[in-house]
């Protein structure tokens, strides 16, 4: 396991993650700009994330969906904030309608990427991902995603029944 | 001793502020009343004291008798909720990592061959 640090907050609803690869910054980076590279890793098992818009220019509007097991196809967007190839990169990930189009009733979520050279051929991403509320966290676990797997997780406590 | 269910919409509303959630920051440490609380924000002390109300009734602080003050303490159950939340995220960004791990050590394999 490559991920090196992880720390939450629950009362400002952030967690940083930090990881290590054996890579360079370039590499590192590539994992996100290219997307046949990004859907091998964005969505969890039996939840194939396709991205069918894909730019990580300042000011892109990125376009996915994923597949669930099932067979439904909820959809996401990224809104690209800010971007500094192959260092930065502030996203807005939000729920998407059937026509990719923002989904502005539901919350987004924040996530700032930082990836810069530690070394020896060694490459350190920080994650700091940011929600507006409890929401927004809850749902974005839930969907378009696809995690409805962290639905019984809650059920005990009533989260959801 | 019985619990009520935390009432999560109120709850969810109640971290949706900055404000607030700043409070439920400072009230962990459970040293502050309202008034201290009011001198950390460019607002009124009725504001401040609003705020406290909205979280004292989404269960997320509760004020307590500390000698002669009241300090305005944060209530873990609720605070547990939102740390539940971040495991599950943590939990799905290990899976990422993991998975761009690979990745990376799928090319290094294609170089050595």
């Amino acid at each position: 396991m490559t991920v090196t640090a992880v720390r939450k907050d629950p009362a400002a609803l952030t967690m940083t993650l930090t990881a290590e690869f054996d890579a360079t910054p370039e590499r590192v980076w590539q994992l996100w700009a290219d997307p046949r590279q990004l859907e091998r890793w964005w969505g969890p098992p039996g939840y194939p994330a396709t991205f069918t818009k894909h730019n990580l220019a300042p000011g892109s509007h990125v376009e996915y969906y994923m597949t669930t097991p099932e067979g439904e196809t909820p959809r996401g967007y990224w809104d690209i904030v800010e971007a500094e190839p192959p260092r930065y990169l502030n996203i807005q990930d939000g729920f998407a309608n059937e026509d990719g189009s923002p989904n502005t009733e539901m919350p987004t979520n924040e996530f700032r990427v930082t990836i810069e050279e530690v070394g020896a051929g060694r490459t350190r991403m920080s994650i700091v991902n940011t929600f507006p509320s409890t929401e927004a966290m809850e749902l974005s676990l839930r969907d378009p995603d696809g995690y409805y797997v962290t639905l019984s997780a809650y059920s005990p406590h009533g989260l959801r029944a | 001793m019985q619990i009520a269910p935390p009432d999560f919409d109120r709850m969810f509303g109640a971290l949706a502020d900055a404000t607030r959630r700043d409070i439920v920051r400072r009230a962990i440490d459970a040293e502050e009343g309202i008034v201290e609380l009011a001198g950390h924000y460019p607002m009124s002390f009725a504001a401040v004291q609003k705020h406290v109300a909205i979280l004292e009734r989404a269960g997320l602080v509760t004020k307590e008798r500390v000698g002669r003050r009241k300090v305005v303490r944060a209530r873990l159950e609720g605070l547990r909720v939102a740390r539940g939340l971040l495991d599950r995220y943590e939990e799905l960004w290990r899976g990422r990592i993991g998975r761009m791990t690979e990745l990376v050590a799928a090319d290094t394999k294609e170089t050595d061959r």
